[in-house]
């Protein structure tokens, strides 16, 4: 496995194609300002085109129904606080909210567990059959997932597992589960094998040295594939909107909330929804952002 | 090291294998099953009929017109996104200017990547709520309002059967663009400096030295960013479904598989038919996957 960006402390010096400010300036031709002039503008039109959109939805959130189609473009007259209060009750956001912290954690730690056992006897073991099992895993990340939907749906209904939190969470592992092992297969293959030997030397039994050996030198992969994990099955909508009709994720229930809106028309209700959806994520974005676009490229890269 | 080794393999197997085999392979398995008979997935009883779904669907103008939009969606979104994420990619990394030490990058490069990726880490649905409603087709919309300033009338947008695809495809765009200047970004990074450098000594302008000695570099990547495009644009559902009142769309404008799959599946109860389409969709991803590989495939360079 390749990383190709590691993640680099805050504030550190930007990628080596930039020098550091302050140091020697090289020469600029006319051309060259022009150019670098042209970069910004474009580069800076398409970050617009991204934050508008954002803080509008922001905006809104605090507005009514009224303000928000009838002036698009301005501050809100009164700031309508009120709005949260009645996603968080009447938009039943909190228990969505609820509904989705359930499932992603047990289904993030549930995905990671299995997945790092499947793919670490893959990985290390020679046994008849373990190629054709890692195919089997691997090729589960090509397939449309609506291939399956409409037998999934019935397999689940008759483990009687339709909106609960145990079926939605093994459904989330199950298809968390191709990516999972492919990345932690590369990446148990590249971890030496001298500490694991030392360590059966030791007298640990095989599952000793997976727990208490592998497992955190693999701490570096875990994160990667933990934070895919935890983005993919938090933004999961698609499995939940078939699966989980009664007990809505976040996702499914901001959905459910626009289509209500279409009649009620109490949209700055809805924007407090997406803002208390939306606001979370963006923050922990915000904070770990390096570590994230890092992990989610280098699983696309290898 | 003998000790225990095959109980030890098969204890570990096992919980992600049953998961897997019962909530991924059997569902594939049966689709290719049901996709042979008339289910309706309320009674249990269902006969063969044979390839007769597959001989229905060449006549079901619905699906026909799905089929016809996700080629659409196949052919601009891929062509859009990495158009677009190169394009930024080269600013990036030659937009501050050629310097005796090769083309130099943009300052404030983590910035743009920051905002560019975004979209990426929030929820379809979240996003397809937003802009489903700045897309408002009164003139009361933002996007509209803002129109009216320089004089052009309010645009349907997504309530226009002409307008509608183009909007959901802009979202998509729009949303992965982000992802993929941070993938290109990444793999520019690791190409060794000497190889600009002497590109460069040789006399190269900066579009040359793009053209002729980045892209190549990067070509793996962006062979892989396409399969992948190309599969988002086959398996879009939640943008479709959140984003065009129908479900489909005003006359169908924004019909695609997924979404004849899940009404025929679940509404119409006609489950043995859904499932004939999903197995269309499978070949066609299949197809297309090994296609692009194909058509992409060039010498790899080594660095």
């Amino acid at each position: 496995m390749t990383t190709t960006l590691p993640p680099r402390e805050p504030g550190a010096a930007p990628p080596p194609a930039a020098p550091p400010a302050g140091g020697p300036r090289l020469r600029q031709t006319p051309g060259d300002s022009t150019a670098t002039a042209t970069a910004h503008a474009v580069l800076l039109l398409w970050s617009l085109l991204v934050i508008v959109p954002f803080l509008w939805a922001l905006l809104a959130s605090v507005k009514d129904s009224r303000e928000i189609f009838g002036s698009p473009w301005e501050l809100p007259e009164v700031w309508r606080w009120s709005n949260f209060a009645a996603a968080w009750d009447r938009g039943g956001v909190g228990d969505y909210l609820v509904h989705s912290l359930v499932v992603v954690s047990g289904g993030v730690v549930l995905t990671m567990l299995v997945g790092s056992m499947v793919a670490y006897v893959l990985a290390r073991y020679e046994f008849r059959g373990n190629r054709a099992i890692y195919y089997l895993f691997a090729a589960g990340m090509m397939f449309p997932v609506f291939l399956a939907i409409v037998p999934l749906f019935f397999v689940v209904q008759g483990l009687g597992m339709l909106s609960t939190y145990h079926g939605l969470i093994l459904v989330y592992v199950a298809y968390s589960l191709p990516f999972t092992v492919f990345f932690m297969h590369a990446f148990f293959r590249t971890l030496p094998t001298s500490v694991a030997e030392a360590a059966i030397v030791d007298g640990c039994s095989h599952t000793q040295v997976f727990f208490r050996v592998m497992l955190p030198m693999a701490k570096p992969g875990l994160l990667s594939i933990g934070i895919f994990n935890v983005l993919g099955q938090w933004n999961q909508f698609v499995l939940p909107a078939f699966l989980s009709p009664e007990k809505p994720v976040l996702a499914q229930g901001i959905a459910t909330l626009l289509a209500q809106q279409r009649y009620e028309g109490s949209w700055g209700v809805l924007f407090a929804a997406l803002a208390i959806a939306m606001v979370p994520v963006v923050v922990v974005y915000l904070i770990f952002y390096r570590q994230i676009q890092a992990g989610l490229t280098s699983g696309t890269l290898k | 090291m003998k000790h225990g080794r095959y109980p030890f393999i098969v204890g570990f197997l096992v919980p992600g294998l049953a998961i897997y085999a019962v909530f991924v392979l059997s569902p594939f398995v049966q689709a290719f099953h049901y996709s042979l008979t008339d289910w309706t997935g309320i009674s249990p009883e269902f006969s063969y009929v044979g390839l007769d779904n597959f001989r229905r669907l060449l006549d079901d103008s619905q699906f026909l017109a799905a089929v016809r939009n996700n080629a659409l969606l196949l052919v601009v979104v891929p062509l859009a996104t990495v158009g677009l994420a190169l394009v930024f990619a080269f600013l990036l990394n030659v937009g501050g200017g050629a310097s005796g030490a090769g083309v130099r990058g943009i300052r404030g490069s983590g910035f743009y990547k920051l905002v560019f990726f975004m979209p990426q880490v929030l929820a379809i649905p979240v996003i397809a709520v937003i802009w489903s409603v700045i897309l408002e087709p009164t003139g009361n919309g933002l996007v509209n309002s803002a129109l009216g300033w320089i004089g052009i009338g309010p645009l349907g947008f997504l309530a226009d059967p002409d307008l509608a695809l183009w909007c959901v495809m802009w979202v998509l765009v729009w949303g992965s663009v982000g992802f993929y200047l941070v993938l290109f970004n990444a793999a520019i990074s690791s190409v060794p400096r000497e190889i600009f450098e002497a590109a460069v000594i040789d006399g190269a302008g900066r579009l040359a030295t793009f053209l002729r000695v980045t892209l190549p570099l990067l070509w793996d990547t962006v062979q892989t960013a396409w399969v992948y495009l190309a599969i988002l644009a086959l398996d879009v559902y939640a943008l479709v479904a959140v984003m065009t009142a129908g479900p489909g769309g005003p006359d169908n404008a924004t019909q695609v598989i997924s979404l004849q799959i899940a009404q025929n599946g679940f509404t119409f109860g006609r489950a043995g038919y859904a499932s004939a389409m999903g197995v269309v969709l499978f070949f066609l991803t299949l197809v297309i996957a090994v296609f692009m590989l194909r058509i992409t495939r060039r010498e790899r360079v080594e660095f």
